[in-house]
């Protein structure tokens, strides 16, 4: 078991023609993931290395069955993209494209209300459930299958805690960055109460930034309701106020968001907070013996 | 990207925000051929700085006369103003706005911002005008109202009416503050605004409502749409290398210690900046090369590192996905041909064609220090710039 995505997933590339959508949608498939196709608007009825290629995400699910979508169209086009994807039916959309609008994902939330799909992303690694489907643009060989799930904001942080798990011989049952933007699809509360449900899933590493108040929502729901033991580290202690780092969600303003009080609120909520990023696994070995 | 004051004046002004008569000026003689031009003092004399806080640190001055106003500017030319949002080394004063005076009755706190809980434009508003609205949130925060506004519909005028009731204004008042809070709304969305912040919205001995500041942030990502707001970004407000390594596309931001970080991922490069410190060093800088980065690209991050005076050893730790450590490799090579490199370097790769990446290191004849992990890496820097 696992959540997500697994071995019958079968998944579509939006903007498959450019060479990033191409580059991993052939990673993907070398990984084993059931790529299916292609979407690029004029390149409809073509292929590009044994990839069928549509002109629309409504087409691409009629032909090959695909419930899943994975976008790398650019910044411009991405929150068309996904609600193109939406609207086709698609159950599983992730967005991997970086430097969205804000006000476009807005738009984007607003009308996802009430319908039947996730979207993970934008800005995001993308999710694997290691030896079954990878989609997304993570190393495919750092990973194991096993009994951990991991949620981060970030990408290479996730495969750093990924690392330290795998050459500890500890595997993954889902690995989900769900991106480092202010407004997405996917908290990582919806991931913890999803790896809660996973039979197969029995512990948590849960990687978070300074900024928002995500970690702490999530923290009252391992306290209040999770029966599963979680670790976590917080990214940025040591980032100044007021500046951006990169990720939009990763900055703090007046002592809100800031680490010590992230990390403070975590502990009290039983999670095991690793001090340093090199302990992540650690944190977790604390709590949890595989 | 943040722009000045007078630029958001004008953005309001476009959208039919009543905003104080005013111009920008760059000497002193024509603050007091604006003063006269705009008419009867008093006047507003105000330092441009991307900061809060210039009425502290003496960056705004009312002015009765004309000769006043050319007093003040020329005083405020050329200083360096500090403020709580500067940091210690302040900025350098190099335009004026030149205002309009008004009669202040009373001062209120309007924003608008994207609030995350949400994922939908927040209307945020005060009575308590003119303060520093962190400080109002943290000791009282019933004196805020929010007002979550549907994309769809936009802000109603149910909702602008609704804040000027709370905010305890009359009804002609009212009258006036909602098509405020409406265009206000729509200058935040047209111009795809991160922040916008009137602090203080005014209220006049004339009972009229005027936005007698202005503060507003871009959202970097859309600014390919928005080509005329992009041109107002001032270099003069900005560190001189992370322009540099805006340039090459390279998220950069200077720090005050003396270890310089190599890193991809802004969260990885976080994490880094993290474990440097809690080995007891302290980072340079942030700098992510981010995922797709090319050589001339890495090679450019490495250069900017070297050239920073203050660094006395750097860290470089790449977990490659996307970004391959050979590309690392090369880049990291190539900056230290071009520059030298005459600091300690703990190089820590993991990742995407790692062997390869370490064999170039190792073949490079360059002195580097390999490390293992994260931990192993920074222990290793700490030590060697501590001697």
């Amino acid at each position: 078991m696992s959540i997500l995505v697994d071995k019958n997933t079968k998944v579509i590339t939006q903007g498959i023609t450019g060479s990033t959508g191409l580059f991993h949608a052939q990673g993907a498939r070398d990984y084993g993931t059931k790529m299916v196709g292609g979407v690029t608007p004029g390149k409809g009825g073509t292929k590009i290395d044994g990839f069928p290629i549509f002109n629309t995400v409504e087409d691409a699910v009629k032909e090959t069955g695909a419930t899943a979508s994975v976008i790398y169209v650019p910044p411009i086009g991405s929150a068309d993209a996904i609600m193109e994807a939406v609207e086709a039916g698609i159950e599983l959309v992730i967005c991997i494209t970086e430097g969205v609008p804000v006000l476009d994902m807005v738009k984007v939330q607003k009308y996802m209300e009430g319908k039947n799909c996730r979207l993970v992303g934008p800005n995001c690694p993308g999710v694997i459930t290691p030896g079954e489907c990878k989609i997304g643009i993570m190393p495919g060989y750092i990973h194991k299958p096993g009994p951990v799930g991991v949620v981060s904001r970030s990408g290479t942080l996730t495969y750093e805690a990924v690392w330290q798990l795998t050459t500890r011989n500890i595997g993954q049952t889902t690995c989900v960055g769900i991106g480092g933007d202010p407004v997405n699809g996917t908290s990582h509360l919806d991931v913890l109460k999803m790896f809660e449900n996973d039979p197969a899933t029995e512990a948590i590493i849960m990687i978070g930034e300074i900024g928002g108040d995500a970690e702490e929502q999530a923290a009252a729901f391992v306290r209040d309701h999770m029966t599963k033991p979680v670790a976590a580290f917080i990214a940025g202690a040591t980032a100044p106020s007021g500046k951006r780092m990169g990720h939009a969600g990763a900055i703090i303003s007046g002592g809100k968001g800031d680490a010590a009080s992230k990390k403070a609120f975590l502990r009290e909520c039983g999670v095991s907070v690793a001090d340093s990023p090199a302990e992540m696994a650690q944190a977790l070995l604390k709590i949890w013996q595989p | 990207m943040n722009i000045h004051e007078y630029q958001a004046k004008a953005i309001l002004r476009h959208f039919g925000v009543p905003v104080p008569e005013g111009h920008v000026v760059y000497n002193s003689n024509s603050a007091r051929d604006w003063a006269r031009r705009l008419g009867e003092g008093p006047w507003a004399v105000k330092a441009q700085i991307h900061a809060g806080g210039r009425g502290k640190g003496g960056g705004v001055k009312i002015a009765k006369t004309a000769d006043e106003v050319k007093k003040f500017a020329r005083d405020m030319f050329g200083m360096t103003l500090v403020t709580h949002q500067t940091g210690p080394e302040g900025k350098i004063v190099k335009r004026v706005l030149i205002e309009s005076g008004c009669n202040i009755a009373d001062e209120f706190y309007i924003s608008f911002l994207v609030d995350r809980a949400t994922d939908k434009v927040t209307l945020m508003a005060s009575a308590e005008g003119g303060m520093d609205i962190e400080e109002v949130a943290a000791k009282t925060p019933e004196k805020i109202f929010f007002e979550a506004v549907d994309p769809v519909v936009g802000l109603t005028a149910f909702q602008a009416r609704k804040v000027g009731f709370k905010l305890g204004f009359g009804f002609a008042q009212v009258k006036q503050a909602v098509p405020l809070l409406m265009n206000l709304y729509k200058a935040f969305v047209e111009t795809d605004c991160a922040l916008l912040e009137i602090n203080p919205l005014v209220l006049t001995g004339e009972g009229n409502l005027i936005c007698l500041d202005a503060k507003i942030n871009l959202d970097d990502n859309a600014l390919f749409r928005h080509l005329r707001i992009r041109d107002l970004r001032d270099y003069d407000e900005e560190d001189m290398m992370e322009i540099e390594a805006s340039q090459y596309d390279l998220s950069y931001i200077a720090l005050d210690g003396n270890i310089g970080c190599m890193v991809n991922g802004a969260g990885l490069a976080m994490a880094t900046m993290d474990i440097i410190k809690h080995y007891g060093g302290d980072p340079a800088n942030f700098l992510d090369v981010g995922g797709g980065a090319t050589i001339e690209r890495v090679t450019e991050a490495f250069k900017i590192i070297l050239s920073d005076s203050k660094v006395e050893g750097i860290l470089v730790n790449i977990f490659g996905g996307i970004m391959k450590c050979d590309v690392i490799a090369t880049g990291v090579i190539e900056g230290a041909k071009q520059l030298g490199v005459k600091v300690p370097l703990v190089v820590r790769l993991e990742g995407t064609n790692v062997e390869l990446g370490k064999k170039m290191l190792a073949e490079s004849g360059l002195n580097i220090v390999s490390a293992d992990g994260m931990a192993d890496a920074a222990e290793k820097i700490v030590k060697a710039v501590k001697g």
